[in-house]
């Protein structure tokens, strides 16, 4: 990724949230919402801007999952595999989804949607009562 | 011009209500309304028709459903196979005591009107009618304990802020309901959100706070937006701003997303991660009512406890503190999830039996088969097997029992669960999610799957099993806070209740 394209996504986030409480997480958010991902180059950026230390910067970003330090070259798909979804047969669909080779199968801990498990998230839109077949069909439909 | 409800609530879209109501809004005799959910979700997509005699539901509605019910729903058919009734009649809901979801699934969340035609901001204005110091002792006398897990009475800690001197003060929301099973949190975020607005600023006003904030896992997009919408709306009905509802008082809320970390959901992370750093715990005292977001008094409440103020400063708080049982007083949303047949919100008084939950409304299990345990109270919660079902449903019972009641919620398993497993998960779930600031519970964790792991494989059981006992023993007494210090509640239980899964794989 280009360091401008870079540098122009952390100036605009950080106008955005300057003055925000605590602002780095929504900075952040917005950074990856523009980016797709926190790239390396933008840590020393986000420091200097927003008067923090790179080890802060570097600490928060690696701190939560929602983080990513790479561009991902699949589609994601969020598996829910916590315990509600597990009692309805998560485990099967994470193997189901693992076995498929355009996605990015990644595990969530509960999407909320626990009465109608098991559960998968993807871009940003929860789907209830997945399995195999189902979780295809939505691949499908919202390529 | 007749108008139908297809619910907004994210479980509902999750099953195609989107594409239902889209379906719907063709027919230009219809007037679609996106609600809430009633919290049914076996029946969801629930379209519910408004007729003379009341709303009446058909559901699971699937979008091929639609052409052939669209006709029908002018004239209330009762004949078609998706018939369930006139809605507020059915047993599933009419046994509830719906005080805190009185208007889910009922009202549009993002209109204003409907939620002041529905009893909205009459708790406010009483609030606003009164000394700071009578609204906390209204809310003391209700009982209102903490719905987060805790049980912490509200009005103490609201005292304990509204003692400490005049100056910046915060209220927060905590709104990352991460624990499996629950999902009521959710429903009031995307589904009346306007309530919670309304408990905030009554919380605001009780403790001199100006200023408040809303943490939202980002695990619920919709909910963050429906907040976000909300908030806007209230600040343009002057609910929220410079005077709220035209009086001196002054206060604004913000929503904050999480970003996949369980972890904050534990007050202190969440309070360093609202100050954008990592969400480790804090070390308690202080307390952060007294020194809490910035080192400032804050109130920290869990969405349920604070959007069931409203109605108890417009009802008053012995109406409140009438439901409910010994030191459980008032109602509990109660969410049934996992292996059930009829999952969903159960909004009840205190004390209602787990068996009555698990059986009467919840119906058994989704797949048929025998019920063998549920977890009640999140991941970090006890597994109960059937003869423990007996328990009332209330924090002492439940503390008494070596079980929590938590936030509420109870996760149902048919006999196919493997409870090995299940322990297993839990430590592996706490290793992942620790936020590794103490030692018990970032290295117990690990130390615990692999134990686990010994146990199942036939290692020496009896002694890695007493191990396993004294790591527990050392993760609830030494960890800082309810994660390393409750991880041991599914496992304990596991081992005590359905020992065989342990050992019956020895060779």
């Amino acid at each position: 990724m280009r360091i401008e394209e870079v540098e122009a996504a952390v100036r605009k986030a950080v106008a955005e949230h300057r003055d925000d409480r605590g602002p780095l997480l929504p900075v952040l958010h917005a950074v990856h919402a523009a980016l797709g991902h926190v790239p390396e180059s933008a840590i020393p950026l986000l420091a200097r801007e927003l008067n923090l230390s790179r080890a802060d910067v570097h600490g928060v970003v690696t701190f939560y999952h929602d983080f990513r330090r790479t561009a991902p070259e699949r589609r994601v798909v969020r598996i829910c595999r916590a315990e509600a979804c597990q009692a309805v047969g998560a485990a099967a669909l994470v193997e189901q989804a693992g076995a498929l080779p355009d996605i990015l199968a990644e595990q969530v801990f509960c999407l909320g949607n626990c009465a109608l498990g098991p559960s998968v998230q993807i871009d940003g839109k929860t789907h209830g009562r997945v399995d195999g077949p189902r979780l295809r069909a939505i691949l499908e439909e919202t390529r | 011009m007749t108008t139908v409800y297809v619910p907004r609530d994210s479980a509902a879209r999750s099953v195609g209500s989107d594409e239902v109501a889209a379906a719907l809004a063709q027919d230009p005799a219809l007037r679609v309304v996106r609600n809430g959910s009633r919290g049914m979700f076996w029946l969801e997509p629930l379209v519910e028709v408004e007729t003379p005699a009341g709303r009446i539901g058909y559901g699971p509605v699937a979008p091929s459903d639609v052409d052939g019910l669209r006709p029908l729903l002018a004239t209330g058919d009762v004949t078609h196979p998706l018939y369930v009734g006139r809605v507020e009649e059915l047993p599933w809901l009419a046994g509830q005591q719906r005080v805190t979801f009185a208007r889910m699934g009922v009202t549009d969340p993002l209109s204003t009107q409907d939620y002041v035609a529905h009893g909205g901001l009459v708790g406010l204005r009483a609030a606003l009618r009164r000394t700071q110091a009578e609204v906390v002792a209204e809310v003391t006398a209700s009982g209102l304990r903490g719905r987060g897990g805790a049980g912490f009475p509200a009005g103490v800690k609201w005292k304990t802020v509204l003692d400490c001197p005049e100056g910046l003060k915060f209220v927060c929301c905590n709104a990352d309901e991460g624990d499996s099973g629950t999902f009521a949190d959710r429903m009031v975020l995307e589904g009346d959100p306007f309530m919670l607005i309304e408990g905030m600023t009554i919380a605001a006003w009780a403790v001199g706070a100006r200023e408040g904030y809303v943490y939202i896992r980002s695990e619920y997009p919709d909910a963050v937006q429906t907040m976000r919408a909300a908030i806007d709306l209230a600040r343009a009905e002057g609910w929220l701003g410079e005077r709220v509802l035209g009086s001196a008082f002054a206060f604004d809320l913000h929503v904050r997303v999480g970003a996949g970390a369980y972890i904050c959901g534990e007050e202190t992370s969440m309070l360093e991660s609202l100050e954008g750093k990592r969400g480790t715990v804090r070390a308690k005292p202080p307390i952060p009512a007294i020194e809490g977001l910035f080192g400032r008094p804050t109130v920290v409440n869990n969405v349920l406890t604070l959007a069931t103020v409203p109605v108890i400063l417009a009802d008053g708080a012995e109406h409140y503190a009438a439901l409910g049982m010994d030191r459980s007083r008032g109602t509990q949303v109660f969410q049934l999830g996992g292996n059930v047949k009829r999952g969903g919100i159960v909004e009840t008084a205190f004390g209602m039996t787990l068996r009555e939950l698990v059986e009467s409304y919840g119906g058994g299990t989704l797949t048929g088969r025998p019920v063998r345990a549920v977890q009640a109270g999140g991941p970090l919660g006890a597994y109960l097997p059937e003869s423990r079902f007996d328990l009332p449903l209330e924090y002492e019972a439940f503390a008494a029992a070596g079980a929590m009641l938590g936030h509420g919620g109870v996760v149902v398993f048919d006999d196919t669960v493997d409870m090995a497993a299940m322990a297993r998960f839990a430590m592996e779930f706490c290793a992942e999610e620790s936020c590794g600031k103490c030692t018990p519970c970032r290295v117990g964790a690990v130390r615990g799957v692999e134990v686990i792991d010994r146990i199942v494989a036939g290692e020496r059981p009896d002694e890695n099993l007493a191990l396993l006992e004294d790591l527990c023993e050392l993760m609830t007494d030494g960890s800082l806070c309810a994660m390393g210090g409750l991880t041991p509640m599914p496992v304990r239980s596991a081992v005590a209740f359905f020992p065989d899964d342990f050992l019956s794989r020895k060779p």
